[in-house]
């Protein structure tokens, strides 16, 4: 049908018209009022009675960056220990051996069931329980002596972050299809070889945006150690608002550190999705 | 002369299904046996006995003359280690239905996983070896292709090459060209055509009757876990004698 027939046909000719821009009222009027509020709390903030010269001063100061490593070194040794017991216990739920099975699913229950503080303060306590621990014969020491806060954190933090990524790592190695472990298989694979050259690194391609979640939300939970005196960026952070009251600012200040640990986190775990994206989805490299 | 793979009475039950019933078959070496029938007639459980990826219910399967899967001791049987059967699968290639080729790596990669890895062979030497089979296989310029960037006649392709690095006694075959577009068939069959030329013993489960009239030393007709007819290719596909072989051909045929 040409132009001339479809004007012939009755039907207005709207070859030449544009599309009019829609005004939109609505947004605008969000727009507006979201800009209004985020003003008046700046403002709020800038009159408050907050000290930022101290904000400044304590960003830096020698013991919160202590404070912030420890975090990191917390954060890095309890994800580390959370994925070995993660991708143990994952194994052991897929085990057809009951036994296996059921002492995986409890662990699950038991450490997922119960509050990560709670958890931290039992470590901690543990000398209340067993005032020597040891192997008979060959070694003991005191547990007050051993449960430092530092073993308690790596343990309540580690040992319930396996908890959680037991789970996502299940999932991870539920997504590999079954004909993946029968070629491994097929080529004289041990289950062990299979796990660890064929599965586990498909699986990690599942895997790695819940465990960056996981490991986000891991960073800020170490600042539950300052309770069992772990010297982690926040209990460096109350320590010195004991001292000078600055609580405000010295919140502040610990904060900031969380976001920007945070904010570094978030690329890199991009750049590792990459990594194991190798070869699916879009046309590999 | 002793067969290559002896298998004696194998029976194999998947709770009230009965895949296969006393099942019998002899495959002598450099011999090509093609396995039809309807699916769910046990060829493909027979097959996946082979290479001990199903173990039967009872019977026993030899490969020259050594018992898979199990030790005889005092009239009882003990089932292997992992370890000797894994060394037992070596002397099988397979070849799968969906290729399963392993998507992290490259073809080359698929490839040398197993001589570098199980056979501890040193990766030059693989890697010179891998890229030979490539060339056999006609996909010398996709070696550094990951499976998603291939069609899936090339990938069952790297898939027989990745199951000749091996160097198997024999190479079951899957229903290789089952989960493959029409056009594509070919460019496989040709490829296990020349397999079969080059003297390798082949076990090939297929709904390829021409592949199997032309290239089959022996077609065996199975239907209902057992083996209905067996005997030369041209004279089970053109004259059958069992009444079930002839209307199983008549209806692929038709």
């Amino acid at each position: 049908m040409n132009r001339a027939d479809a004007l012939a046909d009755g039907f207005p000719d709207l070859s030449g018209h544009r599309i009019a821009r829609e005004a939109h009222w609505g947004r605008w009027l969000a727009a507006a009022l979201i800009v209004i509020i985020l003003i008046a709390i700046g403002r709020a903030f800038a009159r408050g009675q907050i000290e930022w010269s101290y904000v400044e001063r304590f960003l830096t100061a020698p013991v919160i960056l202590r404070g912030i490593v420890n975090t990191m070194i917390m954060a890095v040794m309890a994800m580390a220990l959370g994925i070995a017991l993660g991708v143990i216990v994952a194994i052991m739920r897929l085990s057809p051996n009951p036994v296996l099975k059921s002492v995986a699913g409890g662990y699950t229950w038991l450490f997922r069931g119960t509050p990560l503080i709670l958890q931290l303060l039992l470590w901690f306590n543990l000398a209340l329980v067993f005032p020597t621990i040891g192997i008979p014969g060959l070694w003991s020491a005191r547990a007050v002596d051993v449960m430092t806060p530092f073993l308690a954190a790596l343990l309540g933090l580690g040992i319930n972050q396996g908890a959680y990524t037991s789970e996502v790592m299940r999932a991870g190695l539920l997504s590999v299809d079954i004909g993946q472990y029968e070629a491994a298989q097929a080529i004289g694979m041990s289950r062990l070889q299979a796990l660890r050259r064929i599965i586990l690194p498909q699986a990690m391609r599942v895997v790695i945006p819940p465990l960056g979640n996981e490991f986000i939300g891991l960073v800020k939970a170490t600042s539950l150690a300052s309770v069992i005196q772990y010297p982690e960026v926040l209990h460096s952070a109350e320590n010195i608002y004991y001292a000078n009251s600055r609580v405000i600012e010295l919140l502040i200040v610990a904060g900031l550190w969380y976001l920007l640990v945070v904010s570094i986190l978030t690329p890199l775990q991009m750049l590792l999705e990459r990594r194991f994206a190798r070869g699916i989805a879009r046309g590999g490299r | 002369m002793k067969p290559l793979v002896a298998i004696r009475q194998l029976s194999k039950r998947f709770g009230e299904f009965q895949a296969l019933k006393q099942v019998s078959l002899d495959v002598f070496e450099s011999e090509v046996v093609c396995l039809i029938g309807q699916s769910g007639s046990g060829k493909t459980t027979l097959l996946r006995c082979v290479n001990q990826l199903t173990t039967a219910d009872s019977g026993g399967i030899w490969l020259d003359g050594e018992l898979l899967g199990f030790r005889e001791h005092d009239g009882r049987l003990h089932r292997l280690s992992e370890r000797e059967i894994a060394r037992q699968r070596l002397a099988c290639g397979m070849v799968f239905q969906r290729f399963n080729l392993f998507p992290h790596m490259t073809a080359l990669e698929n490839i040398i996983e197993g001589p570098v890895q199980v056979q501890k062979r040193a990766a030059l030497d693989a890697k010179d070896e891998a890229m030979a089979l490539l060339r056999r296989v006609g996909l010398a310029d996709k070696a550094q292709s990951y499976p998603s960037q291939l069609s899936g006649g090339q990938q069952q392709r790297v898939a027989i090459a990745r199951a000749l690095a091996m160097k198997p006694r024999l190479v079951l075959f899957d229903e290789p060209t089952s989960a493959l577009d029409p056009e594509l068939v070919g460019e496989v069959l040709a490829v296990m055509k020349e397999l079969a030329t080059s003297g390798m013993t082949m076990l090939v489960v297929t709904h390829e009757l021409g592949f199997a009239r032309e290239v089959a030393d022996r077609v065996v007709y199975m239907d209902q876990g057992v083996i209905v007819e067996s005997g030369p290719a041209k004279e089970v596909l053109r004259a059958p004698r069992e009444a079930r072989t002839k209307a199983f051909l008549a209806a692929e045929v038709g």
